[in-house]
């Protein structure tokens, strides 16, 4: 389990990386947590790796007005010990804590988690269920899509060939918004094998619910109002959602996402 | 005995000696070890579980850094039969050449200056494989149309055996039920993996072989037989062992290879087994299948049992253990702590597609457990009848010790009803009805037990029939005073983490009344230590610690002489405590006597016994059937019917380990033991697809529980002493892997009793408790 040989590149800014990810086959590392197995697995077998983990210009975090940037290497322990402002009121930062073993949280970071695009991980989708912004810099220039447009499927994004994630942006929610996100792990520290997120946001008109670890891109659900409401039950809409499944395999995802209900209006989660 | 007022004899918690080393990194392990010029070795491994090989290509350029099966001259492979009748057998090849049997076999060594470039070569050898049907799943491997994993044989059985005692009494039961039982195969994780360095030592003209090993006296046996060398040509050592729990209790393919190859290229070689490799390669125990019924009366008597077993043994026979161990083990032991009358118990050893079989810690015991504690409970609703009570009327009373079971098992001493009569007042039935009225409809709370007995440190006459490789006999131990007055203690058992450098130690202190601290243990080195059979079926507390005793017994007899004629008083005055010897109120230190014994010998008259301070002395228990140390386990378990999780709220042991001699690291064994029942109980789980590929092939796939997952457990001792062992201690180190399945799924079918639901198959899943919830709901 050791990795096919490879080129590795540091890199201390990142016009420096964009410059170095221009070559074939090259691939950005920052923490390594994901790609860090793939390659010792040989599933992953870059020419080049180009270590962003110090690029000092993407460990970064600029607040401006109600927008939060975060730089792609800022690491899930940055957030979670609040090194850098939670752009909503403490979500994140709770989300963090439960973001697989601390080791993971020390060096893995929020650019490399969307890159990766795991199904199941908490930032693909609870940045889709915040509307979150993610900012893509390129050879010919940079550019901002919406998750929704950026993760694409289990494992796959829009990011182009040479293009590197450089932040991710996130609206300021005030505590007047209600949040939800629950997650279904077999074993603390696990990849969830459901999840799902309530958003509702008086101030902005936002409803948004989110179910995640479903193999496949997050499932922006298309009517939150029926289910806020009432109208639709947890387990009707995730039949919408997951008709294919079994009525086992549905009930879990129906529990996640009464937890996250629940636990957005401050009830006792069920 | 006192060391001063701290108590460090037979019985004290001390902390353990070793743990300076190995809890602060400063171990050595074979992956610590370098030699200059040492090769690592990677190992091409079969990607298919069933094919014919028709090739294996050395890469262009790399010819002579790449080993074959052809290349190995003159080495046998490795045969490991059983001489029970009807015993088919297996020969695994070093490095397989003409059929791969499971994926992960080694075909090719590939060597090179590190682990990547080794690596990097593997990559390149090329497999010629015409790929066969695989039997993955045990219970098709009869089918009429199932491919045969060993063509010679007429079908997919290493043994089958059958015991009927007094069957036919089951009739007359008034009730009977019937189960289907599963357990799932698991992978042995100890935390360090397997390893081996292997050098030729010009010096003394001898192959040197370190390995993570539980058995090194029995891995020279074998290296000498593959190799065809005299035994004295071979020494081998294991470094610090990280956790064995029988995955290290087998001669290793890798053992022989790499041993062959340092032999032959006159080169260190090393080998260093990584997480893939184990999960892929080494998925090997714990898989059974059941097909159970049991015989009840109305009130309360179990009549009978009758079962037919299968256990998956895997593509071959391993060495020592054979590949029938595991069934053969099943039919012995399923009647457990409990009387019955009628018994038939029908089992086969299957050949499959899938890694060979060891025995995992508890062996047959875990499934076993689980297999009888189901049938108790499920024939208890059956009668309308306590499940503790019902276990309670038929157990072996103590007033029946010692008691011969129905399939001859002896049972040394014991009271199975006050243990789990103990283990059933421990579970705090109040705070249960609370929280039960506080809980959500979805949370369901249920409440389980289990009760077995283990035996340990079982010998000759228990071994000897079943015809393998080794028979364990008399245990040896060398001790020997070092001339500052410290002592040296030699066995052939090979310490993995039990804390024998500690406990054996204590031996030394209780009879001989040095400090422990002032004991080295030297163990394992086949160059150092006498030969044993080694660690494996909790016996090294009974069986080295009982040769520790008898050489330090005598040892004793001639500190006391030096001592009387030093202090002028007569040996039988000489009382040995607090590191000195003393005869009222004259003494001298244990570092005085050894003095004066290696270093001014003048000091001793002429007819002193020429004997000396060094002693080699043997032990074998007045009776070698084993020990029976024996546990009740009590879980309470909440289950979310939504989702199918089970929390443990609660869970308790009341252990009969006879005397301890350590209790502390008897409370850790229990502990440790116990965590691995419940990752058998609700986690670990090998799944293989029909090709007989492992699905779950890295840890995260591989799921064993971690800190969160294990609650606090709640121990309570008992100590009856066996009257079979020298100071009453009893083996029982594999206890704590054995109840939980059992316990656990009792608890969570009492949860899910209003939904007539029953879990029958391990692990249970949150997935499977919600697809059992789901079809009970669509027949309902």
């Amino acid at each position: 389990m050791k990795p096919a040989p490879f080129a590795y590149q540091a890199v201390p800014s990142a016009k420096d990386a964009r410059a170095y990810l221009a070559s074939p086959d090259a691939k950005a590392i920052a923490g390594g947590q994901s790609l860090g197995p793939m390659l010792n697995l040989r599933l992953a077998r870059p020419a080049l790796l180009v270590d962003i983990a110090r690029t000092r210009d993407l460990r970064g975090v600029l607040e401006d007005g109600d927008v939060v940037t975060y730089g792609a290497a800022v690491t899930h322990a940055d957030i979670e010990d609040g090194r850098v402002p939670d752009a909503t009121p403490g979500w994140l930062r709770n989300a963090a804590r439960h973001i697989a073993y601390r080791a993971v949280r020390n060096r893995g970071t929020i650019g490399g988690s969307l890159a990766h695009a795991d199904p199941a991980a908490d930032w693909v989708n609870i940045m889709t269920a915040l509307g979150a912004m993610v900012l893509i810099s390129g050879p010919h220039g940079d550019r901002s899509i919406s998750m929704e447009q950026f993760i694409l499927g289990p494992y796959a994004t829009a990011l182009a060939a040479g293009e590197l994630i450089s932040g991710v942006r996130v609206l300021r929610r005030s505590a007047k918004a209600q949040w939800g996100y629950a997650k279904f792990c077999r074993k603390e520290g696990d990849f969830a094998q459901a999840s799902a997120a309530v958003l509702i946001d008086p101030e902005r008109g936002e409803q948004r619910i989110v179910l995640g670890a479903i193999e496949r891109a997050p499932a922006c659900i298309p009517d939150p109002e029926a289910f806020l409401s009432g109208r639709l039950s947890a387990d009707d809409v995730v039949a919408q959602i997951l008709p294919e499944r079994d009525e086992a395999s549905r009930a879990l995802h129906a529990a996640m996402l009464e937890q996250a209900h629940a636990m957005a209006f401050g009830g006792a989660v069920k | 005995m006192h060391d001063g007022n701290v108590r460090r004899g037979v019985g004290a918690s001390m902390l353990r000696l070793e743990d300076d080393r190995l809890l602060r990194g400063k171990a050595r392990f074979v992956a610590d070890i370098k030699m200059p010029g040492m090769l690592e070795v990677a190992f091409v491994r079969s990607p298919v579980a069933h094919a014919r090989v028709r090739g294996v290509g050395k890469p262009a350029g790399h010819e002579d850094k790449v080993i074959v099966s052809a290349d190995l001259k003159g080495v046998s492979g490795i045969r490991a039969d059983s001489g029970l009748t009807g015993f088919k057998s297996s020969i695994e090849p070093i490095l397989a050449f003409d059929k791969v049997r499971f994926v992960g076999e080694p075909l090719a060594a590939c060597l090179a200056q590190t682990r990547a470039e080794a690596e990097d070569i593997a990559e390149l050898v090329g497999l010629d494989l015409d790929t066969l049907p695989a039997i993955s799943e045990m219970t098709k491997a009869c089918d009429t149309d199932a491919p045969l994993i060993h063509e010679s044989w007429s079908e997919n059985v290493f043994l089958e055996t059958l015991v009927d005692t007094n069957f036919a009494a089951a009739d007359k039961a008034d009730v009977r039920i019937s189960r289907t039982l599963r357990t799932a195969r698991q992978s042995m994780a100890p935390i360090e993996g397997r390893g081996v360095v292997a050098y030729w030592d010009a010096h003394v003209e001898q192959l040197v072989v370190y390995s993570s090993t539980q058995m090194p006296h029995i891995v020279r046996n074998g290296l000498a037989e593959c190799l065809g060398i005299p035994q004295g040509m071979i020494r081998v050592i294991p470094p610090d062992v990280g956790g064995g729990f029988g995955y290290k209790g087998v001669l290793l393919r890798e053992e022989v290879c790499l041993a062959y190859l340092a032999m032959q290229l006159r080169r260190p070689m090393r080998w260093v087994e990584d997480r893939r490799e184990q999960l892929t390669g080494n998925a090997n125990c714990r898989e059974h299948h059941y097909e159970i019924t049991g015989y009840a009366n109305r009130d309360g008597t179990l009549v009978g049992i009758d079962c037919d077993a299968i256990v998956d043994s895997g593509a071959y026979s391993l060495y020592p253990f054979s590949a029938c161990l595991e069934a053969a083990q099943v039919a012995s032991i399923l009647p457990g702590p409990y009387k019955l009358e009628a018994y038939r118990c029908r089992t086969r050893s299957i050949a499959s597609n899938k890694p060979p079989i060891l025995p995992f810690r508890g062996v047959a015991r875990t499934g076993v457990c689980f297999a009888i504690e189901i049938m108790m409970d499920a024939l208890a609703r059956e009668i309308g009848m306590d499940p503790v009570a019902f276990r309670l009327k038929n157990l072996v009373q103590p007033t029946e010790m010692p008691f011969t079971n129905i399939t001859n098992k002896y049972f040394d001493s014991g009271d199975y009803p006050e243990a789990l009569g103990r283990a059933a007042a421990a579970v705090d039935m109040q705070s249960l009805q609370a929280r039960r009225q506080l809980s959500t409809p979805n949370k369901k709370i249920g409440i389980g037990f289990a009760i077995y007995c283990e035996q340990g440190a079982h010998g000759t006459s228990v071994y000897h029939g079943w015809g393998i490789p080794m028979v364990p006999g008399f245990e040896q131990a060398n001790a020997r005073f070092t001339p500052d007055g410290g002592l040296e203690l030699r066995v052939g058992v090979q310490s993995h983490g039990q804390g024998l450098e500690t406990t054996l130690a204590q031996v030394a202190c209780e009879i001989l009344g040095i400090d422990a601290r002032k004991v080295k243990l030297v163990h394992g080195d086949t160059a150092l230590t006498p030969y044993s059979t080694g660690t494996w079926g909790s016996r090294c507390m009974v069986m080295a610690g009982g040769a520790v005793a008898a050489a330090c017994d005598t040892l004793a007899g001639r500190m006391k002489s030096i001592a009387a004629h030093l202090l002028q008083t007569d040996p039988s005055e000489i009382i040995l405590a607090d590191d000195k010897a003393s005869s009222g109120s004259r003494e001298i230190s244990i570092a005085e006597i050894a003095k004066v014994w290696y270093r001014r010998p003048q000091d001793l008259p002429a007819n002193m016994d020429p004997a000396g301070l060094e002693v080699t002395q043997g032990y074998k228990p007045k009776k070698d059937t084993g020990t029976f140390s024996y546990g009740a386990h009590a879980a309470v378990v909440e289950v979310d019917t939504k989702t199918g999780a089970v929390e443990i709220l609660d869970y308790i042991i009341v252990e009969d380990g006879g005397v301890l001699i350590n209790p502390m690291v008897v409370d850790g064994q229990i502990y440790g033991g116990a965590a691995q029942g419940i990752g058998t109980a609700l986690y670990e789980e090998m799944p293989y697809d029909v090709d007989g590929q492992p699905l779950a092939s890295t840890p995260a796939d591989y799921r064993i529980p971690g800190s969160v997952e294990v609650p606090r457990i709640r121990l309570d001792h008992m100590e009856t002493p066996s009257p079979l062992t020298r100071f009453g201690q009893k083996g029982l180190g594999e206890g704590g892997a054995i109840a939980p399945p059992a316990a656990i799924a009792n608890a969570v079918n009492d949860a899910l009793a209003e939904y007539a639901v029953e879990m029958l198959e391990l692990p249970i899943t949150p997935t499977r408790i919600r697809e059992s919830l789901s079809r009970a709901r669509a027949s309902s």
